[in-house]
């Protein structure tokens, strides 16, 4: 596999806009674009891990974050990462207000449905990145 | 009196199912064994140094729930807030169980659900020790 994609999400765990954004990452890395994209943990890279660093530095990583604080992409700007697109489940939500999820520990069904919504505008935006052929910073 | 309060930090853990364990299991202390002493630090908003996060993790007991032996969650608390009263690694406890790898890291299935019903368990356990005899 050459020059792997890394997608990081937040994993908030006060609401269920994290577990969205969990979801729609695994949707990502182990379906949509399996092969071509990674997932590492945030927490490893916010600790100061030092091959977690180097690899957010040499390859182009997607930020996917529930709220509006932004932590994956924070951290990942703060790690000086090559940051290619970014993601907040809060804009995917409203964009359907119909989806309400509530569930936080499993996610439920108008949560799945979002998850899936926002997987599919990752798998686009990386299909874009790769046509480009450039990182936007 | 106001109930009294412990920080549980869970790792974010995406790289493998114990860190999908760390959070279901931290999830299932705040929504079912302990609702009313249970407050979740979420480690991202703490790490980028939101005040409220790091503020409860100095003045409250915490306790770390990290998948593996990297600790994250354990070593941002005590960088940033001060010692963690108890540290729970996933990872240690399901190698002692010997219900190693029980589940895909996206979704639990039963055995992993399972494994995390008891993680929680343990996280409790730890929560009553710390009533009962301090931090």
């Amino acid at each position: 596999m050459t020059d792997p994609i890394i997608v990081i999400p937040c994993s908030g765990i006060g609401k269920a806009f994290g577990t969205i954004a969990r979801d729609a990452t695994y949707s990502v890395v182990e379906d949509l674009k399996k092969g071509t994209t990674e997932t590492i943990c945030l927490s490893l890279l916010v600790m100061g891990d030092e091959e977690a660093g180097r690899l957010v530095k040499s390859h182009r990583c997607i930020a996917v974050d529930g709220c509006p604080n932004e932590c994956s992409k924070k951290n990942l700007v703060l790690s000086g990462a090559k940051l290619a697109a970014n993601f907040r489940v809060v804009d995917i939500l409203r964009d359907h207000r119909d989806l309400k999820p509530s569930a936080v520990t499993f996610i439920d069904e108008a949560g799945r449905k979002l998850a899936k919504i926002l997987a599919d505008k990752i798998s686009t935006r990386i299909d874009e990145l790769d046509q480009e052929g450039r990182v936007s910073k | 009196m106001s109930t009294p309060k412990i920080g549980i930090v869970s790792c974010s853990g995406e790289c493998c199912v114990e860190g999908t364990i760390s959070r279901i299991a931290t999830r299932i202390v705040l929504e079912k064994l302990r609702p009313s002493n249970t407050v979740t630090i979420c480690l991202p908003l703490f790490s980028i140094g939101e005040k409220g996060e790091r503020m409860f993790a100095k003045n409250f007991a915490t306790i770390a729930v990290d998948g593996c032996e990297k600790q994250c969650a354990k070593n941002a608390i005590e960088k940033y807030s001060g010692k963690t009263a108890r540290s729970i690694v996933v990872s240690d406890l399901l190698k002692k169980w010997k219900m190693e790898n029980p589940s895909p890291r996206r979704e639990l299935n039963k055995k992993g659900v399972e494994a995390a019903a008891k993680i929680a368990e343990e996280i409790a356990v730890a929560m009553d020790d710390i009533f009962t005899r301090g931090r």
